[in-house]
């Protein structure tokens, strides 16, 4: 019953992405609110349910979007998985795993981005992807990160109270 | 004469000798010294009836004021939401008056407003999202336009919006014809949302300036749609073909209301590619 919230969520956070924060450019890239809103979950100890919030997140992303489904399905996936990673490893440093959580996240789903979408016939040159879409584009999900970090971890403590959870 | 009617005659004669010497105006410097005398006095007496009215009503004003002054705050406010509503719709109206003259000076084709409510999440494509679809027969393919000029095509439709690949994108590649120079090339899309010319034939003299319009040519859009002017040209001897910049006529940053040519079908010319 908990994953019920991550409907609403998800969905505010893909209308958000597609309406405000597609608009806040820097360059050609901008900031990846549903990657940092999974990452940031998926980081949470007491979360067990970052996996149905990428599955969710991907269809939500997928009905919107003209991105192959593969790229979202891997990257997203790719996402918790490496939250869930660094969750165990470095879990002293919670806002230093979302910082590496965003870096790492950001470049695999848009070296990923650029790699389907090439072999699928979009002419796109490798610097100018590098150059105007991915470094800002990581810069503003790092900036994004710490917001959207400490909403999560708030939101995580809502719906897993610690009485429960211990 | 008695003495009574005596003094009653000196008095009329010192009052109208008084008079007489006022309207002479010989008493110009005394009436002015006793009036401005009498303004200090009165003013004088004024002002401390206020300080004493002042302190005796000042607490009950205080409240009174504090609540006026919170209504006009939230009147202020509402009013300033009002202000922004208005400012919103008068540029509505300006950009549907627009579209409206532009759908009045091509009658040839049938158009459906739409209005933008998003855009493509990923960075990648530039793809815009439109409030209309199927439901408001909406139909892949359809070309969108602004009274600026070509915007896009509709790439996806729902029940209630649609998808629309705009010219931008970088997977976009439009036959346009070249005004001036009587010439044909094609319009590609670019990652930084600008387009540029290819295929121009080298002997075709395309100067900056020249008009970019669509040909028509493979079926996708209809031709004669504006899409921008050339801006310069790179022109290189050993190479097959010239380029150019190109200046879109529609501003794609502040796209906010859309036309959709509902009359137009795009001709499907795979099967004959060979």
């Amino acid at each position: 019953m908990r994953n019920i919230v991550a409907f609403p969520l998800l969905l505010l956070a893909v209308i958000l992405q597609s309406s405000v924060v597609s608009q806040i450019k820097l360059l050609s890239g901008y900031a990846d609110l549903p990657l940092l809103m999974l990452g940031a979950w998926a980081l949470q100890k007491r979360v067990k349910s970052a996996w149905h919030w990428a599955a969710l997140g991907c269809v939500l992303l997928g009905f919107i979007s003209t991105m192959p489904w593969l790229v979202l399905v891997i990257g997203y996936f790719a996402v918790v998985f490496i939250a869930q990673t660094l969750q165990k490893r470095v879990w002293q440093a919670p806002l230093l795993a979302m910082f590496s959580v965003t870096f790492i996240g950001t470049l695999f789903l848009n070296l990923l981005s650029f790699s389907v979408l090439r072999v699928l016939g979009t002419p796109f040159v490798f610097a100018d992807v590098i150059g105007l879409i991915t470094l800002p584009s990581l810069l503003l999900n790092m900036l994004f990160s710490i917001p959207v970090y400490a909403f999560m971890r708030d939101l995580a403590r809502w719906v897993y109270p610690a009485e429960e959870y211990e | 004469m008695n003495s009574r009617s005596l003094q009653t005659t000196i008095v009329f004669l010192v009052i109208g000798g008084i008079l007489a010497l006022a309207l002479g105006g010989f008493f110009g410097s005394a009436s002015r010294q006793f009036s401005s005398v009498l303004v200090e006095l009165q003013t004088w007496v004024s002002l401390r009836y206020r300080g004493v009215q002042d302190f005796v009503t000042a607490p009950r004003d205080i409240v009174s004021l504090r609540a006026q002054n919170e209504e006009l705050k939230s009147q202020v406010s509402q009013l300033q939401t009002q202000v922004i509503e208005l400012q919103q719709r008068v540029s509505e109206t300006e950009i549907l008056a627009a579209l409206v003259d532009f759908s009045r000076s091509n009658p040839e084709n049938t158009y459906k407003a739409a209005a933008v409510i998003g855009r493509d999440p990923s960075p990648f494509l530039h793809y815009i999202i439109i409030n209309r679809g199927s439901n408001d027969d909406i139909r892949r393919g359809m070309p969108v336009v602004t009274n600026q000029g070509l915007v896009g095509r509709v790439d996806a439709v729902i029940a209630d919006a649609a998808r629309v690949q705009l010219i931008t994108d970088p997977a976009s590649a439009i036959n346009i014809y070249l005004q001036n120079a009587e010439t044909d090339a094609v319009l590609f899309g670019s990652v930084t949302g600008d387009v540029s010319l290819d295929m121009i034939s080298q002997d075709s003299a395309v100067e900056p300036g020249d008009l970019i319009l669509t040909s028509g040519l493979g079926g996708g859009y209809p031709s004669d749609l504006i899409i921008g002017q050339v801006v310069t040209m790179r022109t290189l001897e050993f190479e097959l073909f010239q380029q150019a910049t190109v200046q879109p006529a529609v501003d794609f940053t502040r796209l906010e209301i859309v036309l959709v040519i509902t009359n137009f079908r795009p001709v499907d010319i795979t099967p004959l590619v060979p």
